[in-house]
């Protein structure tokens, strides 16, 4: 009968050109309103599901004050603070990519939108200089946990192999989307070659971030978190000790070490299989690291500090699983911008995934306060 | 943001169009239409990669299905090993074995069944054509929901099969699950994506409802059955993310022992409970708020009468909705919580108990001076009332403190929780299947037969689970594979009667599946419902509405006029082609 | 045995049969024989086991109070629905409906408000009988209860210790409850009383008994394989001296096998039954001298060596079957080589009861000697 008529042809193939409007929808103010709602419930949910970490961070903080104000002094307020600052600016850029795509300015839209994914990339490259010092040192998770003070520069050009694992990844990538490029170029496939162009770029970000937290770890030497802790080392006699009293798990200790130990050995041939070579690095891991830059001096540190981490990686973790989810959006955006989508009347899923990366961002926001300017 | 506002194309929101429809018309529509929602398009994948509502949900009804049916049998096992306090009944199990049926019984029924049960299956069939809408807000996401939903029942069973198994018990309580060697990685990693499956849902129906209703289909004109499915939405989408880091942070301490939850590194085993029952209470109202809702539409359309103080039942879903979030620590009673905050939870409790009585006594208030008709979908009604009646007056037992103490983990729980999920939600979910199944499939079923069945389940239920009562106040402990042999003979009657719930769930579907294939055909609206989905073809066609809609009030029975030629009801404004229709449909007065 | 056994539809047949066939067999595994439990035939009604504390009674008043408020209000909606059902059912084709309003304003907030303030006194008696059972007296003695897979340790003031609760009559006890391993519950019906027991802290249970007798004591929270084996006896005692006879062991006074049954009791019996059916771990009574493999196909003889391996290291033999991670936690530390002796007396006993003199005998005949504590308990609670 008469009502599907005219709808029917008009199907909700986002990348065609033409109407974006979905068959089941009766105009596309109907369709932006659904979206926009769609999206701010998917942020609730989002805030829900970071909300179980940070009441952890709360009951935890509560419970063992000192924990966090030890631990934190492991965290390099300069490269937390560089992300911040990485991620603002890649907020501003997402709010004009939003602009741009309201009043159909695609190229400039398609331009925004990459300075946003080199941000999100560089955002990633500073996190996996962080992540991979700190496991240096044998900060892991708590039952991980095995501090020694010393420095794992034993990889390539005295990198942390850790560093390299990270790198490699985004590495096979930036090749990927390198030679993608070309091929796109070569063949004529003008969109493609842009779209991979631009993703090579990004990709590049990541090394950007990483390397210029390689270069300021190296500038300071390990960065501020090791000369903070150790001057708070030296004034503030930690005891964390009288802390653990209360916790009644003596009985564990025992097969707690055994455990540790087990994965020390796990931590060795790990790296013996990296084909490395691991001459000094045998010595320093074992505490006699006056050769190497390091941190505060391991014998003061309890394992409860682990804990710490445990609440650290798992937030930061899972923040960084939401800067990869953003990006890939942010991709599919930016192949939309270059195919010229958007329109005043249709630029929905710009000003949606914006929403989306605002959240991201607003949440890093609380987690750098909250995890590095604990004092 | 002005610019959205620029009018584009014929697509204003003047889509339906004044049109006089003709006689052939009117027969095709509400007689039975030559092409609907079931045959518009043929072959697998047009199941498989469709995103018509209608589809996604007799997929979801049939998962779901399959999932009573596993879960079903591994409760028949359970039962019959139980039938000897020592373990030398019909079915012999190890503790072990006992330990695994009773995990999966319970995680598969909660997770893969009775929470995407009504919402998903009944709601995704029913909620677009109620607000008059082509389809919910977001065809993929439904799709992809229901592919989740496939996913995550699929590690549930990949963890039965390949992870040795699940013997946590449903609530993946910390430290034991951290420990065992079973399968609970894949199992929880299964409610994890079964939680953004339910998600999805719920995300769908909340943007549907808010932005998908027809030109004069206002909040206050939506079925009830609509605003209970909203109330579900707002859960869905508020507790199960919480489920969601839960469980991620149990994977991640099991994986890596991150000293959260474990007391070995330690961490907080009670914190754990917190952050479960802080989803899965709320949850407890996902799994019965839909069902009420069900209740609702059903007890009005068979006693052919408005359904009595709407607006207080409406409010009363919300505020169930909203209670259901404040009252979690009613089941950590014994954990070791602070006593101050027990007794704050208690108070909750109890006011949970008003919004449930307050649509108990509406439900009756409508009968009075109805028409009723005892028909299947009503039987099924009225056992919902006697045997939600029943569940929720025994929580008040366990609500007070001082009882709570004493039948917590007891078998009085059990046959609480169940007289409330099986009593509740599966009668509901069976009614409301009764009910539409001529609309989806234009086919009417055996309604004897279906009485029959409603009469097993009702009778086998009671037996199952009324001696559970007594025995959990005399202190029979719950998840017990051999017991003081003072119980056997209660829980001999508890098996006898599921096998005869079991007997009455198979005969069930039985006629359903029968009426779907070989049933006669029925016109349009056969109940004389008044709701907007019986103004669709039944099947409805793809677009669920071929016609302009007929705007009135949900409940505004005398609107249905008899069409002797097609044997069933029209609305009165559809019924008269001759007469012209307004192009701004009126709201019907009433 | 006068087992009063209240069912459904009054005393049956098969209750009468399952107790004969109980009272010969006992329950494999447990550390107490069904059969055992003499229970008073008074105060046992409907719904509950005996009252045997200060707060039961409190408790089942409430809970009747709530059965009879529920049981008029329900049976009040199953009378109207079924009368408005027969009333106003549709007879034939048409269909007759009587106007009537829809709503109601006055009438809906009297039934929402009503029916609410009788929920009033239910919670208020709730929260008082709650904190009467978890508010402990002053002069409370404190019983430390350590709990773990499948086993229940309890230690006395004096030192002593054992697997079924001992308590005196009117005597006000705190119960200190700490887990080894996972969550447990302890939940004793007859005193209405139940705690979770959470391993990493101390949780707290109080109780005055009030009621000589045998009462059931059992896990109620999820533990594991063996959960529903971790049952014993709570009984209560006349006086401090009563209860000193059934609490006190001197290991001197007592054979070796009878010394190794207590230690079986006391931490093996959760996981190992001697009835020849595997359990979490290989039956006890078939163990001495056994040939077998192990899990990973090597063959081992259950010697003395092999027993005092299995006990301190019980990761090294794992026998075939119940590998490949043993699910037994490591008794070093916790039992002395002397007592491993014991066991071994013990698991020979079992394999031939006719080696030692006499059957078991319960520790009740020995003389309480002031002074003495059996070592056991010592470096278990150290834990």
């Amino acid at each position: 009968m008469a009502v599907a008529d005219s709808h029917d042809t008009a199907h909700d193939d986002h990348h065609d050109h033409g109407e974006f409007i979905a068959h089941h929808f009766d105009s596309p103010e109907q369709q932006f309103d659904s979206g926009k709602l769609g999206i701010w419930i998917f942020l609730v949910t989002e805030v829900l599901f970071f909300s179980g970490l940070f009441v952890a961070y709360t009951l935890w903080r509560n419970h063992h004050p000192e924990v966090f104000e030890q631990a934190h002094v492991f965290l390099d307020k300069i490269l937390g603070g560089l992300n911040t600052v990485v991620l603002l600016f890649s907020s501003l850029t997402m709010a004009l990519a939003v602009r741009s795509a309201q009043l159909g300015k695609n190229k400039q839209c398609s331009l925004y939108l990459l300075i946003t994914m080199v941000c999100a990339a560089m955002f990633l490259g500073v996190k996996a200089v962080e992540y991979s010092h700190k496991w240096d040192m044998g900060i892991f998770v708590r039952s991980q946990f095995d501090y020694t003070g010393g420095h794992d520069t034993s990889g390539l050009f005295g990198l942390s192999p850790y560093l390299i694992q990270l790198c490699a990844i985004p590495a096979l990538l930036l090749v990927g989307c390198l030679v993608a490029a070309v091929i796109g170029k070569l063949t004529n496939k003008a969109l493609f070659g842009s779209f991979m162009i631009g993703m090579t770029i990004t990709v590049a970000g990541f090394f950007l971030g990483a390397g210029s937290g390689v270069v300021y770890m190296s500038a300071t030497g390990g960065g501020t978190g090791g000369s903070h802790a150790s001057h708070v080392s030296e004034t503030q006699p930690l005891m964390l000790h009288a802390m653990t009293a209360s916790e009644d798990e003596d009985h564990d200790h025992g097969e707690e070490h055994a455990h540790d130990d087990h994965d020390h050995a796990d931590d060795h041939s790990h790296e013996h299989a990296d084909g490395e070579s691991h001459e000094a690095l045998d010595g320093d891991h074992h505490g006699d690291a006056h050769a190497m830059d390091h941190g505060p001096d391991p014998s003061k540190f309890d394992k409860d500090i682990g804990t710490f981490f445990s609440i650290y990686y798992c937030m930061t973790g899972l923040h960084a699983i939401h800067i990869i989810g953003g990006i890939i959006a942010l991709a599919w955006l930016y192949w939309r911008s270059l195919a010229a989508h958007w329109r005043p009347d249709y630029f929905g899923p710009v000003d949606f995934v914006g929403l989306y990366w605002h959240l991201v961002d607003l949440i890093w926001i609380y987690l750098f306060p909250l995890l590095y300017l604990i004092e | 943001m002005a610019a959205h506002n620029v009018p584009i194309g014929p697509m204003g929101r003047q889509k339906y169009e004044v049109e006089i429809m003709s006689s052939e018309a009117i027969r095709n529509t509400f007689g039975t239409p030559e092409t609907h929602f079931l045959n518009h398009e043929k072959g697998w994948k047009s199941w498989a990669f469709t995103l018509d509502h209608k589809r996604i949900g007799i997929m979801y009804l049939i998962g779901v299905t399959i999932a009573l049916i596993l879960a079903g049998v591994f409760a028949l096992v359970l039962r019959t090993h139980l039938w000897s306090f020592d373990g030398t009944g019909p079915v012999k199990l190890t503790n072990a074995q006992y330990n695994q049926m009773f995990t999966l019984h319970g995680a598969i029924m909660v997770f893969a069944f009775i929470i995407p049960s009504v919402p998903a299956a009944l709601g995704n069939i029913v909620l677009p054509m109620m607000l008059g809408a082509k389809d919910v807000a977001f065809p993929r996401m439904n799709l992809a929901s229901f592919y989740l939903w496939i996913a995550g029942t699929g590690c549930l069973l990949f963890a039965i099969l390949a992870g040795h198994g699940l013997d946590t018990g449903w609530t993946f309580y910390t430290p034991y699950s951290i420990e065992t060697e079973t399968g609970v990685i894949y199992a929880t990693f299964g409610a994890f994506i079964l939680g953004f499956s339910s998600i999805f849902t719920g995300l769908n129906f909340l943007v549907t409802v808010n932005t998908m209703r027809a030109k004069g289909q206002t909040w206050f004109k939506l079925p009830l059955f609509l605003w209970s499915l909203y109330a579900t939405s707002i859960i869905q989408v508020l507790a199960t993310p919480v489920l969601g880091i839960t469980l991620l942070m149990l994977i991640a301490e099991k994986t890596m022992h991150i000293g959260i939850f474990d007391p070995k590194y330690g961490g907080d085993p009670v914190l754990f409970q917190h952050f479960f029952w802080f989803y899965s209470h709320p949850a407890v109202y996902i799994m019965i708020l839909p069902a009420m809702g069900v209740i609702s539409e059903l007890i009005s359309v068979y006693s052919q009468k408005k359904i009595f103080g709407y607006s207080f039942i409406a409010f009363s879903s919300i505020a169930i909705a909203l209670l259901g979030f404040l009252v979690w620590g009613h089941h950590m009673f014994t954990s070791g919580q602070s006593q101050v905050v027990t007794l704050i939870f208690s108070a909750i409790t109890f006011t949970v108990a008003i919004p449930s009585a307050v649509k108990v006594f509406n439900w009756l208030a409508t009968l009075y001076k109805g028409s009723i008709l005892l028909s299947t979908p009503m039987c099924f009604a009225l056992s919902f009332i006697f045997l939600f009646g029943i569940g929720g007056l025994t929580g008040l037992f366990l609500g007070a403190l001082s009882t709570d103490i004493h039948l917590h983990d007891t078998y009085f729980v059990v046959a609480h929780f169940h007289f409330v999920m099986v009593g509740g939600t599966l009668t509901a979910l069976l009614g409301g299947v009764f009910h539409w199944w001529p609309k989806i499939f234009g086919r009417m079923y055996n309604d004897f037969l279906g009485r029959v069945s409603c009469f097993l389940v009702f009778t086998g239920f009671n037996l199952t689970f009324f001696p559970q009562f007594v025995m959990g106040a005399r202190g029979m402990p719950r998840r017990y594979a051999t017991y003081d042999p003072e119980f056997q003979i209660f829980h001999q009657y508890s098996t006898i009667g599921a096998f005869v719930l079991g007997i009455g769930i198979v005969m069930a579907y039985a006629v359903l599946v029968y009426a779907a294939f070989r049933g006669p055909r029925c016109g349009s609206n056969p109940f004389r419902a008044a709701s907007l989905e019986w103004q669709s073809s039944s099947p409805p066609d793809f677009h669920n509405f071929t016609h302009k809609i007929a705007m009135c009030d949900p409940y505004d029975y005398d609107s249905q006029v008899y069409d002797e030629e097609l044997d069933t009801y029209v609305h009165r404004e559809l019924a008269q082609p001759s007469k012209p229709v307004e192009a701004e449909p009126q709201p019907a007065a009433n | 045995m006068n087992w009063q056994i209240p069912t459904l539809f009054g005393q049956t047949e098969t209750a009468k049969t399952v107790l004969e066939r109980v009272q010969e067999t006992t329950l494999p595994g447990t550390t107490v024989p069904a059969s055992s439990i003499e229970r008073p035939e008074t105060g046992v009604s409907y719904w509950f086991p005996e009252q045997a504390s200060t707060f039961a009674k409190g408790v089942d008043d409430l809970y009747m109070f709530i059965f009879w408020v529920s049981t008029v209000f329900f049976i009040a909606i199953v009378v109207a629905m079924v009368y408005l059902c027969l009333k106003y059912r549709r007879r034939g084709k048409e269909i007759v409906v009587e106007p009537s309003s829809s709503h109601n304003t006055n009438l809906e907030i009297a039934w929402s408000v009503l029916p609410s303030i009788l929920l009033v006194p239910m919670f208020w008696w709730g929260a008082t009988g709650y904190f009467d059972s978890r508010i402990p007296a002053e002069d409370a003695e404190e019983i430390l209860v350590t709990a773990s897979r499948y086993n229940w340790l309890f230690t006395y003031p004096d030192g002593d210790s054992s697997s079924e609760l001992h308590l005196v009559r009117d005597k006000p006890v705190t119960l200190k409850m700490q887990s080894n391993d996972v969550l447990h519950s302890m939940y004793v019906p007859a005193f209405r009383q139940k705690m979770d027991i959470v391993p990493g802290r101390y949780t707290y249970a109080f109780m005055v008994p009030t009621k000589l007798g045998q009462y059931r004591l059992a896990c109620t929270e999820y533990c594991g394989e063996g959960h529903s084996k971790m049952r014993t006896l709570c009984e209560v005692h006349i006086d401090d001296q009563d209860r000193k006879e059934n609490t006190q062991w001197i290991e001197s006074e007592h054979a070796p096998w009878e010394n190794g049954e207590r230690i079986y009791k006391i931490h093996c019996s959760g996981c190992h039954r001697i009835d020849g059916q595997a359990a979490t771990g290989p039956a006890l009574n078939l163990t001495w001298n056994r040939e077998g493999k192990t899990h990973t196909g090597e063959a081992f003889k259950a010697d003395d060596n092999y027993i005092l391996e299995s006990i301190w290291y019980p990761a090294a033999k794992v026998v075939e079957g119940y590998g490949p991670v043993s699910k037994m936690n490591s008794f070093k530390g916790i039992l002395s080589q002397d007592q491993v002796n014991h066991v071994i007396a013990y698991l020979k006993h079992l394999q031939d009861p006719n080696a030692a003199n006499a059957p078991a005998d319960e520790p009740t005949d020995t003389e309480p000697v002031a002074g003495e504590k059996s070592t056991e308990e010592e470096t278990e609670t150290e834990a």
